[in-house]
């Protein structure tokens, strides 16, 4: 099965050379069979890397211990769900494990859209192949995760080796979200693939018109949906299960993943303007360029090792290919993008300050700000090493100064872009949409300060969540309130008629009420309080409203590890909420241990308690209690984020017509009038 | 005024107050990374910096004090003695022969007092999951900084 595996890729690696080289003569010569057996190739490779990547999956679930990456990351008691997480645990596996999903990609792209589109989809179809190859050049030559263990005889010949058993996934990852996190991660950064190959064909084929961006738009979002839930189950991860009471640390492995994110939504924002306006196109080709070049960078940080972070992988030789590929895509964007420059010619200037486009661009500048000041936070060491001579990191505290202002910038950002006009908003529509809200979130503020609350930023997430909520409810009321009494429906079925005539429109405010939840949920973060103390049998501790009592303690040898075990009753006023169980285990098998957090969620606070061990001095167990207020609502958010990113994926249910009306409620002026909006091209999102 | 303009002082003003918030971000909160084998070799000055050094727990080293850690951290043969006397527990990770990272500052007889510290086993693993973004396993103790 190894063999098979192994030459699955390698003629997966020959088939892309084909469909490569077969896809630039097809562009030359323009033959269409040529176009079609290019096309066929490319998705004969992806096939075969489905073959690989089966056959590792196969070697894996039949513990197959003389593979070396077999023995590295399984063994025969790990539950075949783990079995199969196990294939990305390591650095072959999970380029294997990239490429796999990249493939998904570039079959579905190839497939859905084959014999459409004749002048671009050859050149998508050469740049796309062109990114596997890559990933098939590390899988077969570089980092091949089909090599056999084997020692070398004292005749000098090569012998096998069979493990009896394997060395066991890093307990760690032992946990379900581990086993969905790197999947979803993963499909978010193959996923930007797709965005990127399509801008880089249009530009290298100067394909006429915004079509590439309709054709894009769905693949990206799908992309950039993933990467933030990806994100998202990372930082619950770390809540979780590392026990340290937070979930973001702005560690470089973190920062690789949310730069790409930035970039991708800065894009998904300004494309509305070049498909509107005619606007900002060489910006779009840029933006989606740096997205795809981030996630390969992203990738090279984590597996590198050219940032100092405890989570990334081994050092490897595998940087400098990295890096190379880097290079070769930007050389081949700057020289494209220079060739072509006139085909990316604005039909439309900023006319006011106060306008869609204008938001969009602050909304842009904004996300490109923080993605560079998150890049250049994450390779401080290396920059200062160049300019400095010596190396310099910077903390949280440089990253937070910069970001939580940016963040609020957004948030209000948030809130005020999508109900502006293109062109130029007059004062009265901004009273007529934006008082009340505003109106509210500053009352809002004002409760807040006279409650106690002196943190600015605090005061002023609050004030900015109340008034983007009201917003987007109202937009909601006035569009419901026009449908249900044309339709003598109620308000309710005029919600869902309405987000249904215009899903991406709606599915947008979706998304933004989900970010407003997180925004929310983190800015709890400024209450957080923790206590630590040695808590003997019987010992009690108070954090906030809640009283903890040690009830016991026991330790208990299993199978596979040994665990040490508090039982705390939780009580507040009196009452008994419920029990906790902070745990610590330790797997001799492989001298790790492991902290099992206990934590007990409501929406106003987590009570996170954690088990840190004995006291070295007086051996009593020790309790770290940690009261995280509002965590939850950042889970939430992100739920509401993935349901508001569905809505806008399902097509229209409406022609346009219908959907013009209905969705300008805020410009029409008495609400019941038939009349169409005055301004043809208000309906923003579609 | 034209838009263009305006939109250009606009942007200028977001830039450079970022800029300036991002200027006190390091300042607050910049570490140089030495070797062991540099520590001894710093000025008054470098004394002052907040500094981060990295290396291997030296076996049998570890010593349990009242209020603080004693280990003794060893990189390419030099040595370095250090308290570590941050309020966080010390990670899983943190035993004999692990590679660990440390943040504090240099004393002027040699010991370094970290206030921060960060382990990773030096075990068959890879330090990470399969090449994910997320934070792993090793540092508890850094955590809240």
């Amino acid at each position: 099965m190894d063999l098979f595996g192994s030459f699955a890729l390698l003629l997966a690696f020959l088939c892309g050379l084909y469909a490569f080289g077969g896809g630039i003569a097809a562009i030359i010569t323009r033959r269409p069979l040529l176009i079609k057996s290019a096309r066929h190739a490319g998705m004969a490779v992806c096939v075969l890397i489905w073959l690989g990547f089966g056959s590792l999956a196969y070697l894996f679930l039949t513990d197959n211990f003389s593979m070396a990456y077999v023995v590295e990351h399984s063994n025969r008691t790990l539950p075949a769900f783990f079995k199969f997480a196990a294939i990305w645990a390591g650095q072959q596996g999970s380029l294997l494990f990239w490429s796999f999903l990249l493939s998904i990609y570039i079959f579905s792209v190839l497939f859905t859209y084959r014999g459409k589109h004749p002048e671009l989809m050859p050149y998508v179809g050469v740049v796309l192949v062109g990114v596997q190859l890559f990933f098939l050049t590390l899988n077969n030559f570089i980092a091949s995760p089909f090599q056999i263990l084997g020692s070398a005889a004292p005749s000098g010949a090569l012998q096998w080796i069979l493990r009896a058993d394997g060395n066991g996934l890093n307990p760690l990852l032992q946990y379900p979200e581990m086993v969905i996190h790197p999947p979803i991660l993963y499909s978010g950064y193959t996923g930007f693939t797709i965005p990127f190959a399509f801008a880089l064909a249009a530009l290298l084929g100067r394909y006429p018109g915004e079509k590439w961006i309709h054709l894009t738009r769905r693949w990206t979002m799908i992309a950039w949906g993933f990467q933030g839930v990806g994100i998202l189950l990372g930082a619950h991860w770390a809540y979780a299960v590392l026990g340290w009471g937070g979930y973001w640390m702005w560690d470089p492995v973190e920062n690789a993943s949310l730069m790409p994110w930035l970039t991708g939504t800065a894009f998904l924002h300004s494309v509305m303007m070049q498909e509107k306006r005619g606007m900002m196109r060489v910006w779009n080709v840029w933006l989606v360029f740096t997205t795809f070049l981030l996630t390969i960078f992203g990738t090279f940080l984590t597996r590198s090792g050219v940032v100092n972070s405890v989570h990334a992988f081994a050092q490897s030789r595998i940087g400098p290919w990295f890096l190379g590929f880097i290079g070769l895509v930007l050389l081949v964007c700057c020289v494209s993008f220079w060739r072509n420059r006139d085909y990316l010619r604005s039909d439309n200037t900023l006319d006011s300050l106060v306008s869609r486009e204008s938001s969009f661009l602050f909304n842009n500048l904004i996300l490109l700000v923080a993605c560079v000041a998150v890049i250049s936070g994450t390779l401080f060491p290396v920059l200062s090493e160049w300019v400095r001579g010596t190396k310099i990191s910077v903390g949280v505290p440089f990253f937070n100064l910069i970001n939580l202002p940016i963040g609020l910038f957004l948030l209000f950002l948030t809130g005020v872009g999508p109900l502006l006009a293109w062109r130029k908003t007059s004062l009265a529509s901004l009273r007529k949409n934006f008082g009340g809200p505003l109106l509210m979130g500053l009352v809002a503020g004002v409760v807040g300060r006279a409650l106690g609350l002196r943190n600015v930023y605090v005061t002023t997430c609050l004030i900015l969540s109340v008034f983007v909520t009201l917003t987007i409810l109202l937009e909601f009321y006035r569009g419901a309130r026009v449908i249900a009494a044309r339709g003598n429906c109620n308000l309710l079925s005029g919600v869902a008629q309405l987000t249904m005539r215009n899903t991406r429109r709606y599915g947008g405010y979706v998304v933004h009420f989900g970010i407003v939840l997180i925004f929310i949920g983190i800015s709890g973060t400024a209450f957080n309080q923790d206590k630590q103390a040695e808590m003997p049998p019987g010992a009690q501790m108070q954090i906030g409203s809640y009283r903890l009592t040690h009830q016991s303690f026991d330790s208990t040898e299993l199978p596979n590890y040994t665990s040490e075990r508090a039982t705390l009753a939780v009580d507040r006023g009196g009452k008994q909420i419920i029990m906790l169980y902070p745990e610590k285990r330790f797997y001799p098998s492989n001298q790790e241990s492991g902290t099992m957090v206990a934590i007990y969620s409501t929406l106003k606070e987590d009570l996170y308690v954690v088990y840190a061990g004995h006291s070295p001095e007086t051996q009593q167990p020790v309790i770290h209690a940690y009261l995280n207020p509002l965590v939850k609502w950042i889970w939430l958010g992100g739920a509401i984020v993935v349901l508001g990113t569905l809505l806008a994926l399902v097509p229209n249910r409406q022609p346009l017509l219908a959907l013009r009306t209905a969705a300008e409620p805020s410009r029409a002026a008495p609400l019941l009038s038939p009349a169409p909006a005055p301004v043809p091209h208000y309906d923003g999102h579609d | 005024m034209k838009a263009k303009t305006k939109f250009g002082i606009g942007i200028g003003i977001i830039l450079v107050s970022l800029s300036a918030l991002a200027w006190m971000g390091a300042k607050q909160s910049q570490t140089y990374y030495h070797t062991v084998a540099e520590i001894s070799t710093l000025n008054a000055a470098a004394l002052q910096q907040r500094i981060r050094v990295g290396g291997d727990v030296a076996a049998g080293s570890i010593q349990h004090l009242p209020g603080r850690v004693d280990f003794i951290l060893k990189e390419e043969g030099k040595t370095l003695p250090v308290s570590y006397v941050g309020s966080d527990p010390l990670p899983d990770t943190f035993k004999d022969g692990a590679q660990c990272l440390i943040e504090g500052h240099a004393m002027p007889d040699g010991r370094f007092v970290a206030e921060q510290l960060q382990a990773k086993c030096a075990s068959k693993y890879e330090a990470a999951p399969g090449g994910t973004e997320s934070s792993q396993p090793a540092s508890s103790a850094e955590r809240k900084s």
